[in-house]
């Protein structure tokens, strides 16, 4: 149990200190972060002194440091529109994609499980054909796609939904369904996966044997065991595929997130922005995963019983 | 580690090696959609960049005011939208095809020397691959294609290491397996060199994963790149690609679906067929599966 706590904290260390080198290392590539970061309208006198205050006459490796301790100290300097600082710009955004991410995740469980469950249960008639079809779809379409083919036909067509904002409920619809679409795909196949392995194995022929009702066999017996694979899926894969799918479907919605604060500062170049929200996400997501495979240590007792 | 392989999925329980209807349709439109995108520049009636202020946003055939030659209708400036959807097809399955390429070098590459060499060389490349897995990569899509601006060759790039990590994880599992099976043992033994083991014995087992994996990239990346068009950070105007068509057409979407439409249906069409072709090479290539 401890060397495998202690492996995860590392992985996780060791993926966090990547995602920190390989941002500096992006900015840097793209030339002088002063000239990149503060841009136009800057005296040469101006400019040297800012070079030496932001010490970039220093070594490579002295600028990698000092970047490592700002970061630390959560400095991630200010933003090259809003004149504000990073960690603020993000920090205003994190409740809207917050919300998405949890109504998203919400459909998600509450589509796919029962999917998957009926994919695995059913998986030689045409009911398990068309799980498998329903997540092959969703795998296959790109979620800008779907997004708009609703908005085609939910707000222009039939005009029942609105496009643009969060401001109510019917507002979060189309965005939680199209950021569920890759979601729900993956879910549902690993759901069926995990069913059939439970499914197969002796304990089930056992809760049988001894008169159980089916389903009670399948729920409680079946998915109880697979819960724990589905659950870990919950975390590992969803926090990407949504990190992911949040950046387009925002960017459709107008959702006022991350996802879209990262392509308007892409597009408008704002680096620091795009650096520090590029962070925020890539830690959020290696936390999650980190936290998934600590919870999936304790709920799985041939881990949590392990010696070295 | 909490260890999740990639779920197998089939699309129906017939025998691998039967090719059903949907499979034979998929590959049909999948050949057809490459050959209209390998012959674009002979087939379209116009050239995607002439524009016709004078024919602007005409509907497709079928609907009144359509104008004779544009089937699929103009866009906003007059210009043909079959003949930009076809251009923009061949240019997304160019970059596609490479990227997947520069993906299967590199990951095969490294796959293969953690394959072989056990130890720190193996530890490094896997820890490279689980990195590669836990940070969402159209964030360092985002991040490569701002700094770098969006040319052609960046955009390659970013495509060609959007996937390089699923070669190396099948490339070295397969190794792995491999090595431990009695032919390469018996190899071994008659005196054979790792060299010629490799070439003769490893890689022609690899070929079916690979190009099993080769076709899901592929489709993986098409998605990629319209996402990134789509955005306004791939593909740059006027260049036609079927993301940045729909990203751009957006707002003429009320008057004017057609323009987004078009290359809509045929970005799915490409990843349907594309997924389904993957799914069938699969079929056909593990006999592992054929019981699930």
């Amino acid at each position: 149990m401890i060397p495998y706590l202690a492996r995860v904290v590392v992985k996780s260390v060791v993926t966090l200190f990547a995602i920190f080198t390989v941002t500096f290392i992006a900015t840097r590539l793209s030339g002088n972060p002063i000239d990149t970061f503060l841009g136009e309208g800057l005296t040469t006198e101006g400019r040297e002194e800012l070079i030496r205050y932001f010490q970039l006459d220093a070594s490579l490796w002295q600028q990698y440091l000092a970047f490592l301790r700002g970061a630390m100290s959560g400095e991630f300097g200010l933003s090259f529109i809003d004149r504000r600082p990073v960690t603020q710009v993000v920090g205003d955004r994190l409740w809207a994609s917050g919300q998405l991410l949890l109504a998203s995740v919400g459909l998600t469980v509450l589509v796919a499980i029962p999917l998957g469950v009926l994919g695995a249960i059913y998986r030689k008639s045409w009911v398990g054909s068309a799980v498998m079809m329903i997540a092959f779809a969703g795998y296959a379409m790109p979620s800008f796609i779907l997004s708009i083919l609703m908005v085609l036909t939910f707000s222009y067509w039939l005009n029942w939904l609105p496009v643009v904002g969060n401001s109510t409920l019917l507002h979060f619809i189309m965005p939680t369904i199209a950021m569920s679409g890759v979601l729900v795909a993956a879910l549902t196949r690993f759901t069926r996966n995990a069913m059939l392995d439970a499914l197969g194995q002796d304990f089930i022929r056992t809760a049988r044997a001894k008169g159980l009702r089916e389903s009670r066999v399948v729920l409680r017996h079946g998915l109880g065991n697979a819960g724990v694979t589905v659950i870990s899926v919950i975390g590992l894969q969803v926090a990407g595929l949504a990190a992911a799918g949040s950046v387009v479907v925002e960017n459709i919605f107008s959702w006022p997130g991350i996802g879209q604060l990262l392509v308007n500062s892409a597009l408008e170049r704002d680096y620091p922005v795009l650096q520090f929200g590029v962070i925020t996400v890539a830690i959020a997501v290696v936390v999650i995963n980190a936290i998934t495979d600590i919870a999936y240590a304790f709920a799985d007792p041939r881990i949590r019983l392990a010696h070295s | 580690m909490v260890q999740l392989a990639d779920p197998i999925m089939r699309l129906s329980k017939r025998k691998a090696n039967q090719t059903n209807f949907i499979q034979k349709t998929a590959i049909a439109i999948a050949i057809l959609l490459f050959a209209s995108a390998f012959f674009a520049p002979l087939i379209v009636p116009f050239d995607p960049l002439d524009q016709s202020l004078l024919s602007r946003l005409r509907p497709p055939l079928g609907f009144e005011r359509f104008a004779v030659g544009h089937w699929a209708g103009t866009d906003e400036l007059g210009r043909d939208v079959l003949s930009r959807a076809l251009h923009g097809m061949r240019l997304t399955l160019s970059l596609a095809f490479a990227g997947a390429v520069i993906g299967l070098l590199i990951g095969g590459t490294l796959g293969l020397i953690a394959g072989l060499r056990q130890g720190w060389a193996e530890d490094a490349i896997m820890s490279l691959v689980d990195m590669q897995i836990a940070i969402p990569f159209t964030l360092v899509a985002l991040l490569i294609l701002s700094l770098m601006g969006s040319s052609l060759t960046v955009l390659v790039m970013v495509l060609g290491i959007a996937g390089w990590e699923q070669y190396a994880r099948i490339v070295r599992a397969e190794v792995r397996r491999l090595s431990a099976l009695p032919f390469i043992e018996a190899a071994w033994t008659a005196g054979a060199g790792p060299i010629y083991i490799a070439w003769r014995h490893v890689l022609p087992n690899l070929i079916s994963p690979l190009v099993v994996q080769f076709t899901l990239a592929l489709s993986n990346i098409v998605i990629l790149e319209s996402t990134l068009s789509f955005l306004g950070l791939g593909v740059q105007p006027p260049q036609p690609s079927l993301g940045s068509m729909v990203g751009l057409g957006r707002d003429y979407m009320p008057t004017a679906p057609w323009i987004v439409l078009v290359p809509a249906a045929l970005i799915m069409a490409l990843t349907f067929s594309v997924q389904i072709l993957g799914d069938w090479l699969r079929d056909r290539a593990d006999v592992r599966l054929r019981d699930r």
